[in-house]
């Protein structure tokens, strides 16, 4: 009988030691909460919330596995016919569960995270802003979606990004630059995504990283400062040049102004894998104003 | 009469006090920029620094105080129009009118280079006048006129909610624009230049003229509407002309510098609590009350963080509230929003 019961108790422990390895065998995916959330098969239905996450798991060559994106994923332009669910701060519940996802992918900042995961949906919550974090949200979608390499598509990214800084001559390095994010005016500072981008690029901002990420500046500051060329986006170009003061800067004077479309300004402000293609973008601006006579 | 005469002689104390502070804070304003406090002397020897002082810092420092004005009167006016102490200069809807006007601006902005050439000329500042005004002759169509005070607040209630609706989806659908948006809810005189001010200026002195012309229309309206009517005062056409007041200087002042909170409702609030006067010298009082208020708010907003800025109407709240808070716990229980 002891025997017996001996018997019995090894071959449990034997089954639990066993199970035990399946646990660790199973993904586990650790999201910018700081939770860690485990998966027993690789994710194969994906609801993305967040425009630079559905532009990651396409990257990585997932994006057939898409069932769902937020209102404002629009690239790849194939996402643009999936379901859409809503906007990542407001989104639709009850369509997400329709979807039945294995996984959804979601700012950190939206608030769906807490229901969705009452209701036994699996969330993991990502916040790319800076350069280091569109490396860190591809490996980890990358590990997510059992998808080996990575590794490969940030080097092609980050080779992308020297190529279009290589590409500056000399005398486009000198530029110090003033990208305004908005009209408030918001600017990029050198420590926002956009100011690291243009750091790589080898220009100077006009904005230091010590005023954080996106101060809203006194417009004197920019009239003081006198950057040598202004980039920004088309809806906050109208009526730049009537700021009172502002015909004083060179960059007005000269007509030395980057202005984006929607499209192009989509493809900068967004930390996603695309980040080669703003630097792209940027590149060109400074190239065309440098060759051009003031 | 003595007592009436004392009253008085605190008013025009008040009103020169006032009048030296906005002067002080001009100067004062002159000198605070980007970076932090500097001397103006300075400007003569560099031709940036006095380019920034006189086409950057004056005509903003003197727009605010335009603003302030502008909201002070509006506030002071729509309070005993309405015969309300929560009356404010938004009333009328003409906050949510301005910022769909704006909303709309902004995302019409992006969406063709066509569109925007016309829309530069109008420009933000003209949206939100367009809106504002058009706001309040919604509500005027809904409330069916100026005769019943009720009927007309409540349609200036459901038009601010109504609209503020529209504009809050807008910034949903399309949230390149919701930043630049909640820069103007919150209010900045950062793009005021001098033509700016002098259409503030220019719209400051004839609603001041007007509503200095009619405010014993106010002064008969405080006694109650049946007393005032039985004192032969032709209510409907001059409570129109005090409508039209209120929407042109609100209009102006939130085209120029977005929607400052709490300077029209604080303004004649901080005079009644000095002083018990008539509508004529309560609404100037006000003007003159809120013009310092925007422009002290103005300049601290320009100072604390330099470079950066933090935006006014945050201030506005904080020192015109806090003030007024005061005010009641000093006078022990005493309601300063009573009398008038």
């Amino acid at each position: 009988m002891k025997t017996l019961c001996r018997k019995l108790l090894l071959c449990l422990a034997a089954l639990a030691s066993l199970s035990g390895s399946i646990a660790a065998q199973a993904l586990q995916v650790t999201d910018d909460r700081g939770l860690t959330v485990s998966f027993a098969q690789t994710p194969l239905r994906i609801v993305s919330l967040l425009p630079s996450l559905t532009e990651t798991v396409c990257e990585l060559g997932q994006c057939q596995r898409l069932v769902g994106v937020d209102r404002y994923s629009d690239f790849p332009p194939v996402v643009r016919a999936l379901p859409q669910v809503g906007g990542g701060l407001d989104p639709n519940i009850e369509a997400i569960v329709a979807l039945r996802p294995d996984v959804v992918l979601l700012a950190t900042s939206s608030r769906a995270a807490d229901r969705l995961q009452s209701l036994g949906i699996k969330v993991v919550a990502l916040e790319p802003k800076t350069h280091a974090d569109v490396r860190r949200v591809l490996e980890k979608v990358g590990q997510l979606l059992n998808v080996p390499d990575a590794q490969r598509v940030w080097r092609v990214i980050d080779a992308g990004v020297t190529a279009a800084a290589q590409s500056l001559p000399a005398t486009a390095r000198q530029t110090r630059v003033y990208f305004e994010v908005n009209r408030a005016p918001y600017a990029a500072g050198e420590s926002s995504f956009i100011g690291e981008t243009l750091t790589r690029l080898g220009v100077k901002n006009i904005v230091p990283a010590s005023l954080g990420p996106f101060p809203k500046l006194n417009p004197e500051y920019i009239v003081r400062a006198n950057p040598d060329l202004i980039m920004v986006g088309d809806r906050n170009y109208a009526g730049m040049e009537g700021r009172p003061g502002w015909t004083a800067i060179r960059a007005i004077r000269e007509h030395h102004v980057c202005v984006f479309s929607a499209a192009q300004s989509d493809v900068l402000v967004r930390p996603g894998p695309r980040m080669a293609q703003g630097a792209r973008i940027m590149a060109d601006c400074l190239q065309k104003m440098s060759g051009k006579a003031p | 009469m003595t007592v009436i005469s004392h009253q008085q002689r605190i008013a025009s104390l008040l009103g020169l006090g006032l009048l030296l502070t906005g002067v002080a804070l001009i100067i004062l304003g002159a000198c605070v920029g980007s970076t932090g406090f500097e001397s103006v002397g300075r400007a003569w020897s560099d031709p940036m620094s006095l380019l920034i002082v006189r086409d950057v810092r004056l005509p903003r420092t003197v727009g605010a105080w335009l603003a302030g004005a502008l909201l002070g009167m509006a506030g002071a006016v729509a309070q005993g129009l309405f015969r309300n102490p929560l009356a404010d200069p938004y009333l009328l809807g003409s906050a949510s009118g301005a910022s769909l006007g704006v909303a709309l601006v902004l995302v019409l902005f992006g969406v063709s280079p066509f569109a925007a050439q016309w829309l530069v000329r109008l420009g933000l500042t003209g949206a939100a006048f367009v809106g504002a005004v058009g706001a309040v002759l919604l509500t005027l169509a809904l409330a069916k006129g100026v005769q019943h005070t009720l009927r007309l607040l409540l349609a200036g209630v459901i038009v601010g909610v109504v609209l503020g609706a529209f504009s809050s989806l807008t910034m949903l659908m399309v949230p390149e624009v919701t930043q630049a948006m909640q820069a103007f809810i919150l209010g900045s005189t950062g793009f005021v230049g001098w033509i700016a001010c002098a259409l503030m200026g220019g719209v400051w002195l004839f609603c001041m003229v007007v509503s200095w012309m009619f405010s014993h229309v106010l002064d008969g309206l405080s006694l109650g509407e049946a007393t005032a009517a039985s004192l032969g005062l032709p209510l409907a056409q001059l409570r129109a002309a005090l409508v039209v007041v209120i929407a042109l200087t609100t209009g102006t002042a939130v085209a120029q510098t977005g929607l400052i909170a709490f300077v029209g409702l604080a303004a004649p609030h901080l005079v009644r609590s000095v002083v018990k006067t008539k509508h004529a010298r309560l609404i100037l009082l006000s003007s003159l009350m809120g013009g310092a208020l925007l422009m002290a708010a103005d300049i601290s907003a320009r100072w604390l963080i330099a470079p950066q800025e933090l935006p006014v109407g945050v201030l506005t709240a904080v020192l015109g509230g806090g003030y007024l808070l005061w005010l009641m716990h000093r006078s022990g229980g005493a309601r300063p929003g009573a009398g008038a």
